[in-house]
Parts: structure tokens; C-alpha cells; sequence
């Protein structure tokens, strides 16, 4: 038995040796070596741009399925679906009363009975479709990617797409997945042997140098772990040191899109777990801002810290998520002041991602982490634009809200995002009372503030 | 993720909910769409929670009373036919259902069922009349905390005298009509679609 299984063995073994020699040097000289670099073949786009054919294609085989069976095709629509008015609660109830009697407007009574139908329509209508709800699931497409996770037409298949399908999840799950794979447990191994190396050096410029190396090549192999294809816009705008950099948060991939184009202090709260030992490490190479669990709620100590930092201007500027939340990418939520507040130059930079090639959004209700970076990793690519916006600082006479306001609204246009003024702790909270008490109070001016002109006249 | 919509609601539903609500294809699989992702318990039903998560929803005075109208009484779940059905009463009103004749039964988006929705709402007790004091406690609900009991008791007591009429210190719901009868209930009860 023994004899016969033992050229097999070594058959078997000298092919899985050449097959993992050649995989590595491949690996090397496509990926490591132009990331180290950060120089690029080109070899990304190249496979973008097939896949948009694919995908265009893919469409169109859909629709001419469901014609051809004289069925109609769920169409999703990224906006509303119902008429919106964006009058105010006194002009529609005005207008409800003014449409109701001939009397003139002066002497409007108190109270009607129609102006229940104000707020009846738009309860009605919040329930078809909120603005506030939709952003925390993934945005629905428009043409299909080939990927079972985001389509609805799912009959309307023909065998040559099945085919292609087919096809597409062999190369996903057994080509580019274990690449992947390989390329994020290099590029996470390195960082943090590597800062720990760079962390025995004694303070002062060649650490800082070597730092910003080690951290920018480690970002750069891991963009390539999840083939993400970026385009980078403005870059004259680019954060520089004592300032502060905010950016719109759909994922935790954030951090590591804008890290690979330059150097930044990451904020955050220590984990445990592999989150930490990597938190930990990076710390010794340049200072990063991590709190402790009990610190966070201190906000005096954490604007302490952060100005402190910001200060100091040898050291980088820090990179911040005001919205505090994923949220999916079609809208910027109300940003929280506290970085604001501090009086440094904001770099604010907008980022959105293509949905087409697979969906960045981290729903953290639905996914844990390590299913998330599954899902990343096992779609085609992760395509994304990042602009740069002018640098912006408070102004007179406007507080940190109004400024953070301001900002977030630069962003939003950029990114051709909806600009809400709701706070994505929606995801998980309940909506504060005083905005209902707001709309009582609204609504109560118009029944009081008649009676006034009344006493009046 | 975008649900399966169109796959688990089977053709013969969509014709029933069409017939019965006049709601085009189109718009009835968008609001199953809508109706899965608010359904978090994933049982095809949604409760008043489901409702309540809805912060637009949640901020509306009169939230607690809008959402109550999709359960029929003593119930706590209200299924997608339900959902429709109510949904219906805001249907806008097309041009060629004007001049139809009074149908077997009334479509859901009448002018009379339209101030059926909205006399609901002010009928906590659903006896069919606006008593005073039902009539307090939904104004209560509408100005918070903004209004002395006293000034509002005269509203309400004022609202019932231009109303009533047959004296019985109450709104009825034809004594209601009348009272709306010149206001332009076919747009103000309506949502218009986009598509």
C-alpha cells in the first residue's frame, strides 16, 4: 500500500511546490512590489472597465427576458417615490383652510377641523417612504452586477447568464477570494511587524520617514486586498499637518481608501482582539489618538486630547468620522460637533462609492465584521471617488454646529450626496421629543396667535 | 439589501390588491418593498414598533392616531392587504374615476372615505360620533403642552357649536361632512406618486 501511494505523494507534492512558487511570484511582482512603490499596471481599471460591459450587457438580457414574457420588471428607484411638498406646517394649514371657507383670511378662526388632514397626509406619506430609514440598508440597483446578493429579477434568467453567473462565482469564490485573502493577511502581518520594528527607533525624523513609509505600503497592499479601484480628486487639497480631516463614513474601508494616499492620526477606541494588537502596534511607529472605553464619554477629555494634537503641528493630521455611524452612501448625516469645536483647519473630503461593483456599506445590524470583509472581498471590486475639498475654518459669529453644518453640506455636494439634517444614531435610537414638541408648538401659534389679533381688534 | 419583492409577492396578489385599491403594478411592488424593510420581525406582518421606527413618523403629534388606523380593532398586526387597504384612502383621484357611476361599492379613495380616514382619527372610542371630550384629547395631542385646558376647552366647545346640529352636544359623522363640505379633500387627503 505504502509503495503505491508514495510517487503519487511525491507527484503531489512537487505540483502543489511549483503552483505556490508561482502564485507567490506573481503575487509579488503584480501586487507587493507596485504597492510598496505605489506605482500601478493598470491591470484595475483594465477589469473595471470589462466588467461595466458585463454588466450592461447582463441589463439588458434581463429586460428582454421579461418583455419576452410579458412580465413587468421590479424597477428600484434610488429616489422618492412619492411628491414631497416642501411647504411649511403654516402654509399647508392655511391653505387647507383658505380652500374650506369664503371668509376672509383676517379673521381666520381658531381652530378647523380640516387640520387634521396636514397632519394625516404626512403621516401617510412618511410611512410610504421616510428620507431617514432607507439610508441604513444597502441602495438598490438599477442594472444588475451579476451578483446574487443584490438582484430581484431573479427568474428572468437565461441559460447564457446562468452560465455567466456561474462563471463569475467560480472565479469570485476560488480565484480572487483566497487572493485576497492572502494579500490582507500580508499586508495586516507586515504593518504590524513592521511598526513594531520602526517603534525601537529613537524618536526624530528617520522614524517619522520610516513611519510614514511602512504605513502608506501596508494601506497600499490592503487596497489591493480588496481590489479597490480609487480615483483621487483635488489632491492640492490634501490635509497637511495640525489639521483635521473629516469624511462622510459608509464603511470601515474609509480608513483605509484615504490612508494609502496619505498619512493621518487615526482616532478611536482601543479594542481588544486583533483590533488592538494592530491599534497597539501602530502607535509605537507615530502617535494615533486611542481612548480607553471609560474615556470616551468624557468629551472634555477627548477635545483635550485632540487639540493638544492638533497643536503640535510635527504630528499628523487627524482623520475623523463626524456622522459616528455607517450610513449607505446616498446621504451625509448630521455631523456631531465636538471636532468642530476645537478651532482647527477642517479638511473636509467627500467620498462615494460605485455600487455597481459591489456594495461598501457596512450594516452593522445585519453583518458582523468578519462576514462584512467576507462580502467585500468575495465582489468584484470595490470602485470609489475621493475629492479633496478646500480647507475651511469657523467663521465669525458662527458656532460649531452651524460651522459643522456648513461643511457637511460642502460634502454632500460634492459627492452628489442628500444633505440630512437627521442624526444617524437613528440606526439604533429613538427620535428626541423635542422635535415633536417643536411641531406642537408650531401648530399651536396657529390657533393662539389668532386669538391674539383678536383681542386686539 | 434590496429584498426579493417581486418574487415573493405571486401575480394573482397583485391583481387582488389592483382591483381592490386601484394601485397600479408598479406602485404595489414598490410599497411591498417598502412594507419588507419596515417588517424587521421578517413575519409578514408589522406592529405598531415597526411604525414607531419610522422617525418622521415618530415626531408627527398625531403619529400614535395615524398609526393606530391600520389596525382593525383588537388587533396587533396588520398583514400587506391591510397595509394597502388603508393606504388606499390616499390614493389621489383620477380624472376618469370622477365620472364613473357610483360602482358596486365605493372605491376606497372616495371623498366620503377620505373623511371617513380623518373622522377616525378624531373618533378615539370608534362609536361614530366626536364626542367633546374625544375632541380635547386629540387637540391636547396636536398643541403639547402650549395650550391651557381652559383655552382649548373653548375651542372644543366652539368647534361643536359651529357643528352640531342636531343638538345632541356631538359631531356625527354627516354633521362632519357637512362642516368639510366645501373644503378640497380630493387634494389635501392625497399622495401623488412620482411613477
Amino acid at each position: 500500500m505504502e509503495l503505491f501511494f508514495n510517487p503519487f505523494d511525491n507527484l503531489v507534492c512537487i505540483l502543489l511546490g511549483i503552483s505556490f512558487t508561482v502564485w507567490f511570484t506573481l503575487l509579488l511582482v503584480f501586487i507587493i512590489v507596485p504597492a510598496i512603490f505605489g506605482v500601478s499596471f493598470g491591470i484595475r481599471r483594465l477589469y473595471m472597465k470589462t466588467l461595466l460591459k458585463l454588466f450592461e450587457w447582463a441589463t439588458l438580457r434581463i429586460e428582454r427576458g421579461a418583455k419576452e414574457n410579458n412580465h413587468l420588471l421590479y424597477k428600484p428607484y434610488s429616489n422618492a417615490i412619492i411628491a414631497k411638498e416642501p411647504t411649511s406646517l403654516e402654509e399647508e394649514i392655511k391653505e387647507i383652510r383658505r380652500s374650506g371657507s369664503n371668509r376672509d383670511l383676517n379673521s381666520a378662526p381658531e381652530f378647523e377641523m380640516s387640520d387634521i388632514f396636514y397632519f394625516a397626509r404626512r403621516g401617510v406619506a412618511s410611512i410610504m417612504d421616510d428620507e431617514v430609514t432607507k439610508r441604513f440598508s444597502a441602495e438598490e440597483l438599477e442594472s444588475w452586477n451579476l451578483l446574487t446578493r443584490s438582484n430581484n429579477n431573479f427568474h428572468y434568467i437565461s441559460l447564457r447568464l446562468t452560465v455567466l453567473w456561474g462563471l463569475g462565482l467560480l472565479i469570485r469564490y476560488s480565484f480572487l477570494l483566497p487572493l485576497r485573502v492572502t494579500l490582507a493577511f500580508t499586508g495586516v502581518g507586515l504593518l504590524v511587524f513592521l511598526t513594531c520594528v520602526i517603534g525601537l527607533l529613537p524618536n526624530g525624523r528617520l522614524k517619522n520617514f520610516l513611519s510614514q513609509k511602512v504605513h502608506l505600503m501596508c494601506y497600499r497592499i490592503c487596497v489591493r486586498a480588496l481590489t479597490a479601484i480609487i480615483t483621487y480628486h483635488d489632491s492640492e487639497n490634501k490635509p497637511k499637518n495640525g489639521g483635521i480631516c473629516v469624511a462622510n463614513h459608509t464603511s470601515p474601508i474609509d480608513v483605509i481608501i484615504l490612508a494609502s494616499d496619505g498619512c493621518y492620526a487615526m482616532v478611536g477606541q482601543i479594542h481588544g482582539g486583533l483590533m488592538g494588537v494592530i491599534q497597539r502596534s501602530m502607535v509605537k511607529a507615530c502617535p494615533h489618538i486611542w481612548f480607553e472605553r471609560s474615556e470616551v464619554k468624557d468629551r472634555h477629555l477627548v477635545a483635550k486630547r485632540l487639540s493638544d494634537h492638533v497643536e503640535d503641528k510635527s504630528k499628523l493630521p487627524i482623520l475623523i468620522f463626524p456622522e459616528g455611524t455607517c450610513i449607505n452612501n446616498t446621504s451625509v448625516m448630521m455631523f456631531k460637533k465636538g471636532s468642530f469645536e476645537i478651532g482647527a483647519t477642517v479638511y473636509p473630503v467627500a467620498i462615494k462609492y460605485d455600487p455597481r461593483f459591489g456594495d461598501a456599506f457596512w450594516n452593522s445590524s445585519k453583518f458582523g465584521m468578519v462576514n462584512y470583509l467576507l462580502r467585500m472581498m468575495s465582489s468584484w471590486a470595490i470602485v470609489c471617488s475621493v475629492w479633496y475639498l478646500p480647507p475651511m475654518s469657523r467663521e465669525e459669529g458662527e458656532d460649531a454646529c452651524q460651522f459643522a453644518n456648513r461643511v457637511k453640506a460642502a460634502i454632500a455636494r460634492q459627492g452628489g450626496l442628500v444633505d440630512l439634517l437627521w442624526d444617524g444614531g437613528l440606526k439604533r435610537g429613538k427620535v428626541k421629543d423635542t422635535f415633536k414638541e417643536e411641531q406642537q408648538k408650531l401648530y399651536s401659534k396657529m390657533l393662539v396667535g389668532t386669538q391674539e389679533d383678536r383681542s386686539r381688534s | 439589501m434590496g429584498s426579493r419583492a417581486s418574487t415573493l409577492l405571486r401575480d394573482e396578489e397583485i391583481e387582488e390588491i389592483k382591483k381592490e385599491t386601484g394601485f397600479s403594478h408598479s406602485q404595489i411592488t414598490r410599497l411591498y418593498s417598502r412594507f419588507t424593510s419596515l417588517d424587521k420581525g421578517e413575519n409578514g406582518t408589522l406592529s405598531r414598533e415597526d411604525f414607531q421606527r419610522i422617525p418622521e413618523l415618530a415626531i408627527n403629534p398625531l403619529g400614535d392616531r395615524i398609526i393606530n388606523a391600520f389596525f382593525p380593532e383588537g388587533e396587533d398586526q396588520v398583514n400587506f392587504r391591510g397595509f394597502m387597504r388603508t393606504l388606499a384612502h390616499f390614493r389621489p383621484i383620477e380624472d376618469n374615476e370622477k365620472s364613473k357611476n357610483a360602482a358596486v361599492s365605493e372605491p376606497l379613495n372616495s371623498r366620503t372615505n377620505k373623511l371617513m380616514f380623518a373622522f377616525r382619527l378624531y373618533d378615539l372610542d370608534r362609536d361614530d360620533k366626536i364626542s367633546r371630550d374625544e375632541l380635547l384629547q386629540v387637540l391636547r395631542m396636536m398643541v403639547g403642552v402650549n395650550i391651557s385646558d381652559d383655552q382649548l376647552g373653548s375651542i372644543a366647545d366652539r368647534t361643536i357649536q359651529e357643528a352640531d346640529t342636531n343638538g345632541d352636544n356631538s359631531i356625527s359623522f354627516n354633521e362632519f361632512i357637512k362642516v368639510l363640505e366645501k373644503v378640497d379633500v380630493e387634494q389635501k387627503m392625497s399622495i401623488r406618486f412620482l411613477h
